[in-house]
This record gives C-alpha cells, sequence and structure tokens, in this order.
C-alpha cells in the first residue's frame, strides 16, 4: 500500500461507502475514513450487519477503528445496483434471535463432529487462528 | 519522492523513475548487500535486480502477479469464501483487488450482492486460481531458480 502507480492502494477508497468482512465472520458497512500500510481502517457511520438466511439486520455501531490484520476483505458498495431485491430486512431483535438459533444449531453440529473424529484418534485445527504473526 | 517504508526490511524505497518497473532502491540496514564485495556488487547495477536481491522472495511473486494484472483469476480465501474477478492490482503484500467480483461457489454469502470491486488482504488468501495459459511456468521456474541461487550468496 504505497504511493507507486499501478498497486493496490485504498486510498481512492476513502470516503466511500464499503462493506468489510472480518476474520470473525462479522460485516461492517461504513464510509472509509482513513488508512495506513497494515491495512487498518477507520469507518464512520459504521453499520454491522447481521445475515441469517435470507433475513439482515442492521445494528448501528458508530465510528470503527479496525486493526488490520482482521480485515479479510474490503469491497466497495455500489450504490446504484439493485441489492436488497431477495434479502428482506428485520428489525434487531429478530436478527439477533434467528443468529443465537443459528449459533446453537452450529454448535451442535460441531459438537458432534468433534466427538466422532476424536473417537478416531483425530483433531482438526480452527482455520481463523492458525497463523498468529 | 519517498515511496515507502518497508519495516520487514528496514528497505527505503525512493522511486527516481515514473514507472514500477525501474524504481531505484536504496537499502538500509541490510548487511549482505552492505558488506557485499565490489565483485559481486557489479552484478548488483541494474536497479531491478538490486530490487530483486533485497526484497528476495517477497519480490519474486509480486513481480509474477503484476504480470498478470487485467487476467481473470478466482481467489480462494482461508474462511472458505471464493472469489472470481479480474485481477486490478497487487502489492508488495501480496494484497490483491479485484474487480468485476462475482462469489464463484453457492452464495451462502449474500452480503457480496452490491460490491463490485474488493480489496483481499494477503494474509488471508489460500489459493490464487490462475488459467493455465496465462503462466508461463519455464520462466517462473527459472527465475525462481535465480532467486534460489542468489538466496545462497
Amino acid at each position: 500500500m504505497n504511493y507507486v502507480p499501478g498497486t493496490a492502494s485504498l486510498i481512492d477508497d476513502i470516503d466511500k461507502k464499503h462493506l468489510v468482512l472480518l476474520r470473525d465472520g462479522r460485516t461492517l458497512i461504513g464510509y472509509l475514513r482513513s488508512i495506513d500500510q497494515f491495512a487498518n481502517l477507520v469507518f464512520h457511520q459504521t453499520v454491522e450487519r447481521i445475515h441469517v438466511g435470507k433475513k439482515f439486520g442492521d445494528i448501528p455501531r458508530g465510528i470503527f477503528i479496525v486493526r488490520g490484520e482482521n480485515v479479510v476483505l474490503l469491497g466497495e458498495i455500489d450504490v446504484d445496483k439493485p441489492c436488497d431485491t431477495v434479502l428482506q430486512q428485520v428489525s434487531i431483535e429478530e436478527i439477533l434471535e434467528e443468529q443465537r438459533l443459528q449459533q446453537q444449531a452450529k454448535q451442535e453440529t460441531e459438537k458432534v463432529k468433534m466427538q466422532v473424529l476424536k473417537d478416531r484418534g483425530l483433531s482438526i485445527p480452527k482455520a481463523d487462528n492458525l497463523d498468529e504473526y | 519522492m519517498n515511496v515507502s517504508f518497508n519495516p520487514h526490511f528496514e528497505c527505503d524505497f525512493n522511486a527516481l523513475g515514473d514507472t514500477l518497473n525501474n524504481p531505484a532502491a536504496h537499502c538500509v540496514g541490510f548487511p549482505s548487500l552492505a558488506s557485499s564485495s565490489p565483485a559481486s556488487r557489479s552484478t548488483l547495477s541494474s536497479p531491478l535486480t538490486l530490487t530483486l536481491a533485497c526484497r528476495s522472495v517477497f519480490q519474486l511473486f509480486y513481480s509474477f502477479f503484476k504480470s498478470l494484472v487485467g487476467k481473470d483469476v478466482v481467489v480462494e480465501l482461508k474462511n472458505d469464501l471464493s472469489i472470481c474477478g479480474t485481477l486490478h492490482s497487487v502489492d508488495q503484500y501480496l494484497n490483491i483487488k479485484l474487480t468485476d467480483i462475482s462469489v464463484t461457489d453457492p452464495e451462502k454469502y449474500p452480503h457480496m450482492l452490491s460490491v463490485k470491486n474488493c480489496f483481499i488482504r494477503g494474509s488471508v488468501v489460500r489459493y490464487v486460481q490462475l488459467p493455465a495459459d496465462e503462466v508461463d511456468t519455464q520462466l517462473l521456474q527459472d527465475a525462481a531458480r535465480k532467486e534460489a541461487i542468489q538466496q545462497k550468496q
């Protein structure tokens, strides 16, 4: 991330509405205000968007500073492109409830899988903290 | 024009040239180059070779990806998300910028619907799938061999 032309730089993305995917699976949408060489980001008017199935909910979060190592992907949101055609927005309480149920179901299947693997003497490490450096 | 300070190798790049391909590199605090004998230093005369020797393995793949700008690639991330798009640019950390993206696998990631361009941090890339006919494997092998030899010196 430098000023040499032709290289991947976030300079042109400043002050535009962006969607950032974090390593823990969260999605944040907001206006990108500041960057640095580690891809640390400063977001303004941030909204955390939670997706469960076809429903989604937005939680307003204000100003966010995201440490670069947690960023997976940063995408510019095209305001012209129609996006909410298949998705249905619901209230915050509802989406949090849906998310809780989804997490519960996932944990159950994960537990069963772990048990089966353990019985066979195997274990699979979790992907998100494989390369802490 | 001071361009970038690479914290890993303490190299200060002064881009005297206007193109990316001919930056003049001045290395500070890189012991092997500073103490190199005049004989070996003469082989490092061209700016690009000096850059390559200083940045070694990082520079190899950075240059490789730069040669693929404009091609369609599929980037698979460590969180199992696969994104198809046109390679727009790449940087020294192998961060990738893709334009005209689409999520290749079944769209269980609906939040990407209204995103056309994206920036992917290099550290989260698992694979970059390339069309076989775009890659000159012979050239890549030769370059890698050169790097390995230079590394040994």
